[in-house]
This record gives C-alpha cells, sequence and structure tokens, in this order.
C-alpha cells in the first residue's frame, strides 16, 4: 500500500480526533480524502508535525495524532527525545514510513535503508512504539486511540504518489477552523 | 531586583503557562525559575525549531507559550518563523539572550551577534532589546502587546542586561 491508500484507510478511524498532519502531499491526501475542521494542514516547516501534535496534547486533553513521515522525522530526530520524556497519553504519533521522500520525487531516506525508526523511537525511550504493516495499521490504531497510552506507531509501507492539487485555504483560515474545534 | 524571578512573574500573571528553552549560560537563572513555577509547563527543546513547534501546538490547544533560547537560534528558525509563526499568524514571545553584544567574552558570539537585528527586522519582528536591568519592566507590556498582535516578538537581552560573566 502507498500513503494515500493507507489515509483512506484509517480515515474512518481518525476523523473524530484532532489531526496534525505533515506537510507537502500527506495534508493534500488527507484534505482531498476527507477533509476535517479537526485537521491541522502543514502548509510548510518539515519536521514539526510531530512537535505541534504534542505541543497540542500537552495543552488540552483531546486525543491528537499527528501523522509525520520518516524523512519528517529524521530532519527532526530531537523530537523524539522530548515526547519519551513528557509523556502525554492523549498523543499518537503515526509515523508513515515509505522509506522515501514522497513530496520530493521519491528520494530514498535513510529510513528505507539501515536505520530503524523503529529501534530510534525505543532508544530514545518511547514506551509503546509499535512497528506494523501497512494492512495491518486500523486495528493498531485504533487500539492505541482506545488504549490512551501514548505511542508512536511506525507504519511501513510501499512509496509512491498519486496526483492532486495543493491546498488553497488559507493558513490563518486552517488554524482558526483547528482551534474551533479543539474548543468544541 | 531579580530578573530571573520578575519575568517568571510576569508570564504567571500574563497566564503564559507553556515555556520551553533551549539553555544558554546567561539564562541558566530564569530557566531554573520557569522550571521551578508549579504554575509554568516546562518542556525543554532540542533545538529552537522543535521548540517554535511545540509552542504552535500548545497554542492551538488554549495556553500561552512562550520560547526562551540564544540569538544563534534565529540563524536556525527563519523558515520556522515564516512559514509556520508568521504564515498561520501565532503569537510568540521569544526570550533572546542576546550574545556577542557588549562585555561577551566569546568572539565567535559576535558574528551571528552583527546579524541579530537585521534578520529580525527582514523579518518584521517586533524587537526589544534589554540592556539594563531596569529595562525588564517593560517586559509585563511586551507580553501583552505580544498576544495582541498574534505575532512573533523578540526580546534580546544583553551579558550587561544579566549582569556580565564575572571575572571572564
Amino acid at each position: 500500500m502507498i500513503r494515500s491508500e493507507i489515509l483512506r484507510e484509517i480515515a474512518p478511524i481518525i476523523r473524530d480526533h484532532l489531526v496534525v498532519c505533515n506537510i507537502g502531499l500527506p495534508s493534500q491526501e488527507l484534505h482531498m480524502i476527507d477533509d476535517q475542521p479537526t485537521n491541522f494542514y502543514m502548509l510548510g516547516t518539515m519536521g514539526l508535525s510531530s512537535s505541534i501534535g504534542l505541543g497540542l496534547a500537552l495543552s488540552q486533553p483531546k486525543t491528537v495524532i499527528s501523522i509525520d513521515g520518516d524523512g519528517s522525522v529524521l530532519t527532526n530526530l530531537g523530537t523524539l527525545p522530548t515526547i519519551a520524556n513528557n509523556v502525554a497519553d492523549n498523543y499518537i504519533l503515526l509515523i508513515i514510513d515509505n522509506g522515501s521522500y514522497g513530496s520530493t520525487g521519491d528520494q530514498p531516506t535513510y529510513a528505507g535503508k539501515k536505520t530503524s525508526l523503529t529501534a530510534v523511537a525505543k532508544a530514545c525511550g518511547c514506551d509503546n512504539v509499535v512497528e506494523v504493516q501497512d494492512k495491518d495499521l486500523g486495528p493498531v490504531l485504533q487500539k492505541a486511540i482506545d488504549g490512551k497510552k501514548m505511542t508512536v506507531i511506525v507504519c511501513k509501507c510501499d512509496s509512491g504518489n498519486i496526483k492532486l492539487p495543493v491546498i488553497t485555504m488559507d493558513p490563518v483560515v486552517i488554524r482558526d477552523r483547528f482551534m474551533k474545534a479543539v474548543q468544541a | 531586583m531579580n530578573i530571573d524571578k520578575k519575568i517568571a512573574d510576569d508570564l504567571v500573571a500574563n497566564d503564559v503557562t507553556f515555556v520551553t528553552t533551549v539553555p544558554c549560560k546567561q539564562l541558566a537563572g530564569v530557566i531554573e525559575e520557569v522550571e521551578a513555577r508549579d504554575d509554568i509547563f516546562h518542556i525543554p527543546s532540542n533545538n529552537e525549531n522543535e521548540g517554535m513547534g511545540l509552542c504552535a501546538g500548545a497554542y492551538m490547544g488554549g495556553k500561552r507559550p512562550m520560547i526562551i533560547m540564544q540569538n544563534t537560534a534565529i540563524g536556525v528558525t527563519i523558515n520556522t518563523l515564516a512559514t509556520l509563526t508568521q504564515f498561520y499568524r501565532m503569537p510568540l514571545p521569544m526570550l533572546i539572550s542576546y550574545r556577542g553584544e557588549l562585555r561577551e567574552p566569546v568572539a565567535c558570539q559576535v558574528e551571528m551577534a552583527v546579524h541579530t537585528k537585521a534578520l529580525l527586522a527582514q523579518l518584521n519582528i517586533p524587537t526589544y532589546h534589554f540592556h539594563w536591568q531596569k529595562d525588564v519592566e517593560e517586559f509585563d507590556n511586551i507580553l501583552k502587546y505580544t498576544f495582541m498582535c498574534n505575532k512573533p516578538v523578540a526580546i534580546l537581552t544583553d551579558a550587561n542586561f544579566w549582569g556580565g560573566y564575572g571575572d571572564q
């Protein structure tokens, strides 16, 4: 499965929760598949989906799912010790690990070579780290949401993209809509 | 006057309860004070980009955030300031240790100091410079200003403000 197929499959699971979605194609795909006020689309700043999600989870009680990529986590690897040492049980970091920088032309990442983000997350001190194959993600994600324990999920999948338009919604509108959904 | 305590008092009075820090020698006292306060959640960051991401999330979660960092971080965070904090119009007070200014003992720090105000000006970031201890009296107003206008705002604090480096 490629990332857009995964997002299509988990859309019904995540739609009632707060979602912080990674820059580029992941946000464009989620926006096209199931746009919700509870989705915060990143239009810039590669690497900070996990940090924004953690800050959000630590600041209010609703469940937060950060959708990140292997390349983005590698860009901001310092996020994993911060997550491990500041436990928010309403926080799930979902790393879609397709071993490539999808939005920029599928250049390979080190996570697709020798580096295991699952092992890195564990070494950083994250308590609940689950590596899962794409087709098995749904139940694992649902269990993590229901379990109310901070969880890092590394979902291994194929690289590949679909053609779709950029998000033209104004960033302040995205943010305002999202904040109203947080408060609702 | 204890400026570390004054800064922490002003944070609490302005409901700034989510503070992330990347350390600097000059900031050690204020970081210790922030850590000690029960009504402030202190979360150390591994770099300032991550810290600004945490602050963006905290703001959207209903908290008032602040980042404490060194001026070298301006060189690190320009993209984040432009495409996250400013693009989504979020408030972010930045208490910045202004290394490389008067009474600085480390020559390399001057290399970023000479760019600091120019970079902040280029980014249209409102910038205040604390040089004398009494300048801290403006801090309360700067916090109110920041959360009024929903912008990142820089408070540069030099070695003279913090009392210098003793015998160095």
